[in-house]
């Protein structure tokens, strides 16, 4: 089976469906580093699904290449090809007739692995990514929408692929739970480090799980892509800045921590972890109206001063 | 059409008081003629109905594979299973005989047409009904076409299918009863005689008995396979 984390490469990547004037994906060319989490956002009809799609051919190319780790994708058989790419979907898509760990062995079964291997594959996976192992013998109708994603990405995980895609993982959770899920996920690649293309429609989690983000327009043209901060601080175009959003001082207050900031000698006032994000500092220092906040270690004790001038 | 002659023809003179008067059910005549006429007939009833349940289920299976590869060509086949459930089933075991004569192969041909539609629907829906997103997880996940009809549509198609058995096969149990009409077989015929036999009661409820308790069976038989095969359908969430 295959094994850790792959470079793709998109060059020139275009979808023309016949008889549409406009292209789905429009010679479309990045490249995702190994082990990084790359998002495709954009309105719909940016194109993003299908582009992802490609990747796995789901959808066939209309020219242009898709290459991992340097070999073409067209140049492998389709069977194997998908095989070794992690794919996750906002349905799930969980084989309802199969026990939780039957649907985690499916590619491995397709590897021929045996019961044995499976099943200890499959707790550790479980576990991996969060579900008490005894989770294995249910099946999905007797899951959670939150369970169910879980094992769809333990399904994805099982064949140790150095490629995921993850097509709007997480849309379908509720808010809470979604946030949850996207914690673990970051965790989880902190982990397995796996190379991940991961669409969205969600700005906000665009920001947090992404190393890159590509903004897609409609037409399937790539706007920018750059890392989150970059996105935030220099959107290239009006198209970019109005879909990052009006708030995207804000936003990028939330990819840094007070660990980044130079903090002020220690004063007393409302008490913030150094752990937390620069946009949740800015917040408290809102809400409580106070001048100034006494940031904290792990221990609890203060160790330093932020106000509003040392934070934007 | 002529009558097979029947194993054992009640007689009126020489029975039980019951039996010469025509009673409404007479347990000495059931007695002494189990072995002589009603097992035979169940046995054969038994018989006839396996063969067309099965081969209707292959031919079905087959129709279904077309119908849903081809989706053009389910309008058709649909049409097609549609008319021949509609032929009153009377007419058309007459409308074989010409053609097969009086053998079982009529009577089978005839038993087959009926359960094809309601094995062919049910089939074919059920494969429709499979979610796309289950589909769509396995061919990314690196199914085969084959594969994923095989390990994914076939069985998700399998609660559908069941109960489309289910009604086939106690339909073909129930409509096997006019099979005498070409061929004295199953448990029509002991009914066919007792027509004959000024209406003898007890033969007639005897072997319509029979046919009930035989449909019945096979139903509760099928409903236990149907939860054996099928575990995922009672494990709603808790």
């Amino acid at each position: 089976m295959p094994g850790q984390a792959a470079e793709l490469v998109f060059d020139e990547a275009t979808k023309q469906y016949e008889g549409r004037e406009e292209a789905a994906v429009d010679r479309l060319s990045l490249t995702v580093p190994a082990g990084e989490i790359c998002v495709l956002v954009g309105p719909s009809g940016g194109g993003k699904t299908t582009a992802l799609k490609l990747v796995n051919r789901l959808i066939s190319l209309t020219s242009g290449d898709i290459r991992i780790d340097g070999i073409s994708i067209l140049e492998q058989d389709v069977v194997e090809l998908r095989r070794s790419i992690g794919y996750v979907i906002q349905q799930v898509g969980l084989f309802p007739h199969m026990t939780v760990e039957a649907n985690i062995g499916t590619v491995p079964r397709l590897y021929g692995r045996s019961k044995s291997w499976i099943h200890a594959r499959s707790q550790e996976l479980l576990e991996l990514v969060g579900l008490d192992p005894s989770y294995a013998k249910r099946y999905p109708a007797q899951l959670s929408g939150g369970e169910r994603q879980r094992v769809g990405l333990a399904r994805a995980l099982a064949g140790n692929p150095p490629l995921m895609l993850m097509d709007e993982p997480f849309a379908a959770i509720d808010p809470i739970v979604r946030a949850r899920l996207q914690d673990e996920f970051l965790r989880l690649h902190e982990e397995v480090r796996k190379t991940v293309v991961f669409v969205t429609h969600d700005i906000d989690e665009a920001i947090k799980v992404g190393d890159r983000i590509a903004i897609l327009r409609p037409g399937g043209r790539l706007a920018q892509y750059d890392t989150p901060a970059a996105i935030l601080d220099h959107p290239v175009d009006d198209f970019v800045a109005q879909f990052v959003g009006a708030d995207r001082a804000l936003k990028a207050l939330a990819l840094r921590t007070l660990v980044d900031v130079v903090l002020g000698p220690p004063a007393d006032g409302p008490r913030i972890a150094r752990t937390a994000s620069v946009r949740d500092a800015v917040s408290k220092l809102i809400e409580t109206r106070a001048d100034s906040l006494a940031v904290t270690d792990d221990d609890g004790k203060i160790v330093g001063s932020v106000w509003l001038e040392k934070l934007v | 059409m002529l009558l097979g002659a029947g194993p054992v023809i009640p007689n009126f003179g020489s029975g039980t008081s019951c039996e010469v008067n025509n009673g409404w059910f007479c347990t000495s005549w059931v007695r002494a003629h189990w072995g002589d006429t009603l097992q035979p007939a169940l046995v054969q009833h038994v018989e006839l109905s396996v063969l067309a349940v099965v081969i209707g289920l292959a031919i079905a299976f087959v129709l279904a594979l077309v119908g849903f590869r081809w989706r053009l060509l389910d309008p058709p086949i649909g049409v097609f299973s549609d008319f021949l459930y509609t032929i009153p089933s009377l007419a058309l075991f007459q409308l074989l005989v010409p053609l097969t004569g009086l053998s079982v192969l009529t009577v089978e041909i005839a038993l087959v047409s009926y359960t094809l539609l309601i094995l062919y629907r049910n089939l074919i829906e059920g494969l429709r009904a499979v979610p796309a997103d289950v589909v769509e997880a396995a061919r990314g996940s690196g199914f085969t076409r084959m594969q994923t009809f095989l390990r994914i549509e076939l069985p998700l198609a399998l609660p559908a299918l069941l109960a489309g058995l289910r009604i086939a096969t106690v339909s073909t149990i129930s409509i096997a009863t006019i099979a005498p009409i070409v061929i004295a077989k199953g448990l029509g015929n002991p009914i066919f005689i007792a027509l004959k036999q000024n209406t003898f009661k007890t033969e007639i409820f005897a072997a319509g008995g029979l046919a009930v308790a035989l449909a019945l069976t096979a139903d509760g038989l099928l409903v236990l396979a149907q939860r054996g095969l099928t575990p995922w359908t009672r494990r709603a969430r808790a």
